[in-house]
């Protein structure tokens, strides 16, 4: 039933903007309009997945937990229609651009990585594969916690003037981060062997 | 005997416009004497499903008499629909939509214009006045906006520096200071910096005393024929079609000239983004992405929006490169 909402609320969304599109409700400039919408999109699904986890310990409802996996997958797909609209329309898939883009403007760089990450995550969610890694698979999850600073960061540095929205989306995330601390502390000593 | 040459970048209108708004628009503005009533449809075709049912509230824009701006070469207009719901007026909101839905209930009858400092006959001019008096001319501009996308905008206007020859500027007047109106009451972002963006109001602008006496360079009072609504900067704003939109202030109510180099509102809020200049240049890049190219901002829906190459000076090279002569551009962008 939850899952079915996850499903739900990060579909209709989509689905809305197939209608807003053909209507020309995108305004002026619909490229900027699509990319900042699907942008905005994914990092609250970011903070979602996030959530899930301290939530269901607080709560004690560990079915909560199967929510991870819908929320973090729709939130690699928000990311890649972010990213590939950011390729195909904004820079018309001129890879010269792209490159030098990629290369110079550091922000894009940190948003690409964090891209990079929910990939290799959304690759290896499979779950054959969870069973194969083992305690690598906890490692590279754990990343998680990485790319939503990555994410922020590049929301930061992205906006024209006015860092309040931004700064209220770091905000979350750090507490967010916070309130599962012993879990990020646990995930960091993790790779020291 | 009056001898007109053409330069280059001086657009006519014929191969300006699409064929069909271009026979539509001449259309309406020979209808424009009993035309008020097609002016009201025409202005309630596109945008106003984005406000949805905010119908009636728009400010009404009056006809303009003028003379039209004589042929073009190959440049299509940005339909005027995108012209007046696409506009960064942070008075009203950082959103490119938020100007047309908050700016409708400014008040900008009456309206009076101040020019002082470095003059010999300092006066108040009454806006709306001047407008009838005046003779108005159409210049069809590109206009390159510093976030990279761009239109191709029909103003209605006259020379600035025609117009400040009459306050006969002295010999100490070295830059020309500009001032939009500050009514916290009437704009939003004035009254809450959020909402304003964090820039310090009044919206302040200056250029260089040869920027603005260049014959390019306009006092715009229209677009597409009628007066320009308050999204656009009503009554009265600055075109400056080699440099980035954001030194086309809007709204003015003061001119002043000056001998130092006058603060603008963006280079205050970012000095390593913004500068005093706002040149168009390919070759300089913003800090956070390229200037190279733009996306022109045309006819048609999301899969119509074109990447093209930007020009030096926006395509005004010809006629201004040599005010920077000398200069480093990468230095004094």
């Amino acid at each position: 039933m939850l899952q079915l909402a996850v499903h739900i609320g990060a579909l209709l969304p989509l689905l809305w903007l197939v209608v807003a599109i053909n209507q020309g409700r995108l305004g002026g400039d619909p490229v900027k309009e699509l990319i900042h919408y699907l942008g905005m999109g994914s990092i609250r699904l970011l903070l979602l997945t996030l959530l899930v986890s301290p939530l269901a310990k607080s709560l004690q409802f560990g079915q909560l937990n199967r929510l991870r996996r819908p929320l973090g997958l729709w939130c690699f797909t928000w990311a890649s229609l972010h990213f590939c609209t950011w390729l195909a329309l904004d820079l018309g898939l001129d890879w010269s651009l792209i490159g030098g883009e990629l290369v110079k403007r550091t922000y894009i760089l940190l948003g690409f990585s964090a891209w990079l990450i929910l990939l290799a995550q959304a690759i290896t969610s499979i779950p054959a594969l969870l069973r194969k890694m083992g305690k690598s698979w906890k490692k590279l999850h754990g990343l998680l916690y990485v790319v939503v600073l990555l994410a922020c960061w590049h929301f930061w540095w992205s906006v024209k003037s006015g860092w309040i929205e931004p700064a209220i989306y770091f905000a979350i995330a750090v507490c967010l981060l916070v309130w599962r601390r012993a879990a990020v502390a646990r995930w960091a000593r993790s790779f020291k062997g | 005997m009056l001898i007109k040459s053409r330069t280059r970048s001086a657009l006519t209108e014929a191969e300006a416009t699409p064929e069909s708004s271009y026979v539509s628009r001449r259309t309406l503005i020979k209808g424009l004497g009993a035309g008020l009533a097609s002016l009201a449809v025409s202005s309630s075709t596109w945008g106003l499903d984005l406000f949805g049912g905010d119908n009636g509230k728009e400010a009404p824009r009056k006809p303009l008499e003028f003379s039209p701006q004589k042929r073009v070469p190959d440049l299509m207009l940005t339909p005027e629909t995108k012209v007046i719901n696409h506009n960064n007026f942070y008075e009203f909101g950082t959103g490119k939509t938020d100007p047309a839905k908050n700016s409708q209930g400014l008040k900008i009858e009456p309206w009076t214009l101040t020019v002082e400092g470095e003059v010999a006959k300092p006066a108040t001019v009454d806006v709306w006045k001047l407008m009838a008096d005046i003779g108005l001319e159409e210049r069809i501009y590109r206009m390159r906006c510093v976030e990279a996308w761009s239109m191709v905008i029909p103003w209605v206007g006259f020379e600035l520096g025609k117009f400040l020859k009459r306050f006969e500027p002295t010999s100490r007047a070295k830059y020309v200071a500009f001032e939009t109106l500050y009514d916290p009451e009437q704009m939003p972002g004035q009254r809450n910096r959020y909402v304003g963006g964090g820039v310090d109001y009044p919206y302040v602008e200056g250029l260089r005393m040869d920027e603005a006496m260049h014959p390019l360079t306009i006092l715009s009072v229209g677009l597409y024929g009628k007066t320009l609504p308050p999204q656009n900067g009503a009554p009265i704003r600055l075109v400056v079609p080699w440099k980035y939109g954001f030194k086309g202030i809007k709204s003015i109510v003061k001119i002043k000239l000056v001998e130092q180099m006058p603060p603008t509102s963006w280079n205050r809020l970012a000095a390593n983004e913004y500068g005093f200049y706002a040149n168009v240049n390919p070759a300089v890049d913003h800090p956070r992405w390229s200037q190279a190219s733009e996306r022109f901002i045309g006819p048609g829906g999301l899969f119509a929006v074109k990447r093209q190459p930007t020009l030096p000076f926006n395509g005004y090279g010809e006629e201004v490169a040599s005010l920077y002569r000398n200069m480093d551009l990468r230095k004094f962008y």
